[in-house]
């Protein structure tokens, strides 16, 4: 939400797990996902289906993902149709990359961290924070 | 009205406590949200758990936040363009697992409508400088800008 302003200028369109979050921000035509964690299999599974139909409904040029699995899930699927992917890691995350932000060095095209210290120097960059 | 919140996870009595000895004295109404603490505030509205909704009211009507340094209340303090006062759990307190909060408020420190209280003693200074803040006026941060940019710069490049 914080990055909204960046993509204005574009064709956007937004998926989330919080259809209520999505309404009061003004985007009641949010795809939703259900969410999902690493101990919920087959949660995930059902997750990862959304994602796919999701980005094969949308066949997005490029996949941004600020998390979590379910981000990651959409992301994975937007590699699959030959999308740019690009994984900002969450903010909240000041002591270590989430483990989709880990996933991501390898699966993305490109990850950021928003904390200086936690970029690697290669596949972790930092460029900033919403902050 | 100034709202202080220590997240709904633990309780931090060393904050609430000096907050507590502090409300007489700020000329306004102070709201806390506690957690699960043990100290009873006297001076001051205290709650240990507000549902989200009622809270984003409250973030909304306040002047000033003063919280834990939790990155999602400063988060919320920035969407609200709200001045926020950040006071950091310690470890040797026994506050948290780790000092991460201190390190979360140091790596803060400066940014716009961002105040930090390192103890008990800077705590009055900071309130007082956030109470004549306008974070709502304040300039998007450096670091703000740098990220839009990179975005920016991969969704037309595809690189960063």
């Amino acid at each position: 939400m914080l990055l909204r302003e960046t993509l204005e200028a574009y064709d956007v369109a937004f998926a989330t797990t919080d259809a209520k979050i999505a309404a009061q921000r003004g985007l009641a035509d949010a795809d939703i996902l259900p969410d999902c964690n690493q101990n919920t299999p087959l949660k995930a599974f059902l997750c990862a289906v959304v994602a796919a139909k999701i980005i094969l409904k949308h066949r997005p040029h490029i996949v941004l993902s600020t998390g979590a699995a379910p981000g990651y899930f959409c992301l994975l699927a937007g590699r699959l149709v030959g999308a740019k992917t690009l994984w900002i890691d969450s903010v909240a995350n000041g002591e270590e990359l989430s483990m989709c932000g880990k996933l991501s060095k390898k699966t993305a095209h490109a990850c950021l961290t928003q904390w200086e210290h936690l970029a690697d120097g290669s596949a972790v960059k930092y460029k900033g924070a919403v902050l | 009205m100034i709202l202080v919140t220590v997240g709904m996870q633990l309780g931090f009595d060393r904050l609430i406590e000096t907050m507590d000895q502090l409300a007489p004295s700020l000329g306004m109404e102070v709201i806390a949200q506690v957690g699960r603490g043990e100290y009873t505030p006297r001076n001051m509205e205290a709650r240990i758990s507000i549902a989200p909704a009622e809270f984003e009211q409250l973030i909304g009507r306040c002047q000033l936040i003063v919280a834990h340094a939790g990155i999602g209340t400063v988060l919320t303090a920035q969407r609200f363009g709200k001045p926020i006062v950040l006071f950091p759990r310690r470890f040797d307190h026994g506050e948290h697992r780790n000092d991460h909060q201190v390190a979360t408020a140091r790596h803060l420190d400066g940014r716009p409508g961002v105040l930090i209280a390192m103890d008990e003693t800077e705590l009055p200074a900071r309130i007082d400088e956030g109470l004549s803040t306008n974070a709502g006026d304040a300039p998007i941060s450096a670091t703000a800008a740098q990220l839009r940019q990179a975005i920016g710069s991969f969704i037309e490049t595809g690189k960063l």
